[in-house]
């Protein structure tokens, strides 16, 4: 099952390094990672999404992770209300007589076309995984040529 | 309110400040090897005179302190070169590790401006060495220096103790400052000290109660938090007989009563039942190796299980365990000992161990014509009064010296558990007699173990170190032919020794007392006149080149089937 983890590291060489060589030790695939600096840049936030089955060994992964010294902060929030967000770019090779049907198509998904040139489009959108999967369906028909996602952000709801 | 200003310091260059800093820390000595990118630390212990043990190669330098750490509980202190040195020192720090032992290891580094990019001796430490330390720095503003060293003895030295890194980059060794340094640390998100689950106490001392089998399974968590006391009182109190890991031993003195000795692969027939039948097991600080779990499926399963140990991710890692008590071990056995509950009926479970003891007792087949290994230990420890620190080497002397020698004191096995690495026994045995100047140190190695790290003879011959080597030749690499004998049809693949060095030519080309011993009928004798003399003496002793260790339990089967000794 996919997990989600959220953690703190402080802003040290080799510290993602060591985080993520810990995952690889146990065996853990990872299904995206996202890092970025936050606060004063001493410290960064991470959201990794990874698969574990069993429930022992995750919380048993979680306490080897928290046992670093540059992780600050680290939370499994998969079974707490949360919040999961990522942002894809997916280059389309939209012919001209089919693009106003693609606008039309990417609308509901509350997408937006970020760069148009001749042969093709670029189109950004932001959500759960679930979204940004449902709307490459929908445009992978149109000639789908680019994809990047950033891997999900999350938090958990506040509560209350 | 106004701090107090600081007052700025003397202008020193960072490798001065880095010694200074070591001064602060109590370092008694250091263990290391020079080179280029280390000459501005070198130059500054020429200066300051510090004390440092000159090894001949690197993986001894981390071994040595290893040795001193695992004889002393207190962090050993490495100085190796960039690349090269630092590379060699890996086997050591990895040791180290796996056994929790607290190193501070300096490695030098190339310049910052040259990091990156090829330069001469430069290495990536910091990746290579990020799975088998407990944290590593690299250092980038000499102003960092005292807070960064402050920081790596706090962690190398409390909680789970292990290795910490610093890589030291030249120019930074070079920098002066007068900055003042600071000798407090501030690691928040560090907490070595978990506040123990008294809820949990309780519950597992009300399940003591009420348990008919108990058993109290003790490792080197106990050494740790040199609970010894706690551990012997604990057990008296509430008569729960004890079982010790390889590294637990010392917790028990190897005569008493409740001890049952050493579990797991090599460990005794009544230790290993007590594991098997036991309805109750507390383990505290061990971590459930696969050498004393032999089979974690079939391990202890008729028993509830309680988990003693300061490291949480310890839990539920190998065993499922009822009572999680993270926490020190010391801590955690003053609360135990506090309860008032009351005392398990537990007669007729001693009168099972001591059938099983009686019935099985640690044997071997005594020879008339060759000298037994087991009788050479056994030997050693009534030439020594059981008080010597006995340093071992990896093999099969290792077990022997494990099974025979008649432990009593905290600390006093030091020995490569966790990763098993031969080499480890003659440096590490340096480390330990520099720690414990004053008492005695033997070191078991095998024949194949010593060619390892051979060359530190010059360095117990430099500083005149009283070490008694016993050297068990029974040439051939014992273990590995052992697993051969009986895994792989008597296929002796690259395991015999058909020629060896001169062990006695080599101990005269150091300087060293040379003994050979081969009579059985004289070896008592001969062995107390190896011991007599103040001085470092090698003594090889031969034995049979086919002897096992015996009892063993396989790979995968449970700690009740053991094979045994005809
Ligand atoms: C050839 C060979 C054969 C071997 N055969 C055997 C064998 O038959 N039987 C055997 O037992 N071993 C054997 N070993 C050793 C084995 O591989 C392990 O090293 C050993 O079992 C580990 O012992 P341990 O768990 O007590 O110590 P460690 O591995 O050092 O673990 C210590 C535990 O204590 C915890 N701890 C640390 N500090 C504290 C504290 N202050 N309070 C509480 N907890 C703390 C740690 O978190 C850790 O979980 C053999 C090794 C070799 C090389
Ligand atoms: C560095 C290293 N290499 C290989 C091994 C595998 N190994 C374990 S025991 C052993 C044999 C050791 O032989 P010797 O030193 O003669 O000791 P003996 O078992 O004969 O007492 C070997 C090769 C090891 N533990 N460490
Ligand atoms: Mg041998």
């Amino acid at each position: 099952m996919r997990r989600l983890l959220t953690c703190l590291l402080s802003n040290n060489p080799g510290v993602l390094n060591r985080f993520t060589g810990t995952l690889t030790r146990r065996q853990v695939n990872i299904d995206s990672i996202s890092i970025s600096p936050v606060g004063d840049k001493s410290a960064s936030r991470v959201t990794a999404a990874v698969y574990l089955d069993d429930e022992a060994v995750a919380k048993q992964l979680v306490a080897q992770l928290n046992k670093q010294i540059d992780v600050l902060e680290i939370h499994d929030i998969t079974e707490q209300p949360h919040i999961e967000r990522e942002l894809a770019l997916i280059r389309v090779n939209a012919a001209t007589n089919k693009r106003a049907e693609l606008f039309a198509m990417v609308q509901p998904f509350r997408a937006d076309v970020v760069d148009v040139a001749l042969d093709s489009l670029m189109i950004q959108i932001t959500g759960s995984r679930e979204k940004v999967n449902a709307l490459l369906r929908v445009v992978q028909p149109y000639g789908v040529t680019q994809v990047v996602r950033t891997g999900v952000a999350g938090f958990t709801r506040a509560e209350g | 309110m106004q701090a107090p200003e600081e007052q700025p310091m003397p202008a020193r260059n960072g490798a001065e400040l880095l010694l200074d800093t070591l001064t602060a820390q109590n370092v008694e000595m250091i263990f290391g090897y020079p080179g280029g990118a280390v000459l501005p630390l070198y130059d500054a212990i020429y200066r300051q005179q510090f004390r440092h043990i000159l090894v001949r190669h690197e993986q001894a330098a981390a071994h040595a302190a290893e040795g001193y750490a695992k004889a002393t509980g207190k962090p050993g202190v490495v100085f190796v070169t960039s690349g090269p040195g630092a590379t060699n020192a890996i086997t050591g720090i990895a040791d180290a590790m796996m056994d929790s032992a607290p190193l501070v290891v300096f490695t030098g580094q190339v310049g910052t401006q040259a990091i990156g990019s090829d330069a001469f001796q430069e290495a990536d430490i910091l990746s290579m060495t990020a799975s088998i330390t407990k944290n590593n720095y690299q250092v980038h503003d000499v102003r960092d220096l005292p807070r960064v060293i402050n920081e790596a003895f706090y962690v190398a030295s409390t909680g789970r103790k292990g290795p910490v890194l610093i890589d030291l980059p030249k120019n930074i060794a070079n920098q002066t400052t007068n900055a003042p340094f600071p000798d407090s640390v501030n690691l928040p998100q560090y907490q070595p000290a978990p506040t123990v689950d008294k809820h949990q106490v309780a519950q597992l001392m009300q399940a003591l109660s009420q348990a008919h089998k108990p058993v109290l399974l003790v490792g080197n968590g106990v050494h740790a938090a040199a609970a010894q006391t706690e551990v012997q009182r604990f057990a008296q109190r509430y008569q729960v007989p004890v079982v010790a890991t390889l590294l637990g031993l010392g917790v028990m003195p190897t005569t008493a009563p409740l001890f049952l000795g050493m579990g797991g692969m090599h460990g005794t027939y009544a230790a290993n039942m007590a594991l098997s039948e036991c309805d109750l097991l507390i383990n505290v600080g061990s971590r459930f190796d696969d050498r004393l779990a032999t089979a974690p499926a079939k391990f202890a399963p008729h028993a509830t299980i309680a988990h003693i140990d300061i490291d949480a991710a310890e839990m539920n890692k190998i065993i499922a365990t009822t009572y999680q008590i993270v926490g020190d071990a010391k801590t955690v056995l003053k609360l135990m000992l506090r309860s008032s509950a009351a005392r398990p009926e537990v007669a007729a479970w001693h009168e099972q161990l001591q059938q099983w003891q009686a019935e099985h007792p640690m044997r071997y087949q005594k020879s008339a014509t060759e000298i037994k290994p087991q009788q050479v230990v056994q030997l050693v420890g009534e030439l020594t009064h059981g008080d010597a620190y006995v340093v071992t080497d990896v093999g099969q002397h290792q077990m022997w010296a494990a099974q025979y020698y008649p432990f009593k004191h905290q600390h006093q096995l030091i020995t490569s558990g966790g990763l098993g690495t031969m080499g480890f026994g003659l440096p590490a045995a340096i480390g330990a007699k520099l720690a414990h100047p004053e008492q005695p140190v033997v070191l078991f190695v095998g024949d194949g173990g010593i060619q390892m790290t051979s060359e530190e003879l010059e360095v117990i011959a430099t500083y005149d170190l009283d070490i008694k080597i016993v050297l068990l030749n029974n040439h051939t690499l014992g273990m590995v032919r052992q697993w051969q004998d009986l895994f792989y049809d008597q296929r002796r693949s690259e395991t015999m020794f058909e020629h060896q060095p001169n062990f006695m030519k080599l101990a005269e080309a150091y300087g060293l007392a040379g003994h050979q011993l081969t009579d059985p009928q004289t070896v008592a004798a001969d062995l107390a006149a190896a011991f007599a003399a103040p001085h470092a003496a090698l003594i090889e002793v031969a034995i049979p080149a086919l002897e096992p260790v015996m009892p063993m339990i396989a790979p995968g089967s449970a700690n009740n089937e053991m094979m045994e000794s005809d």
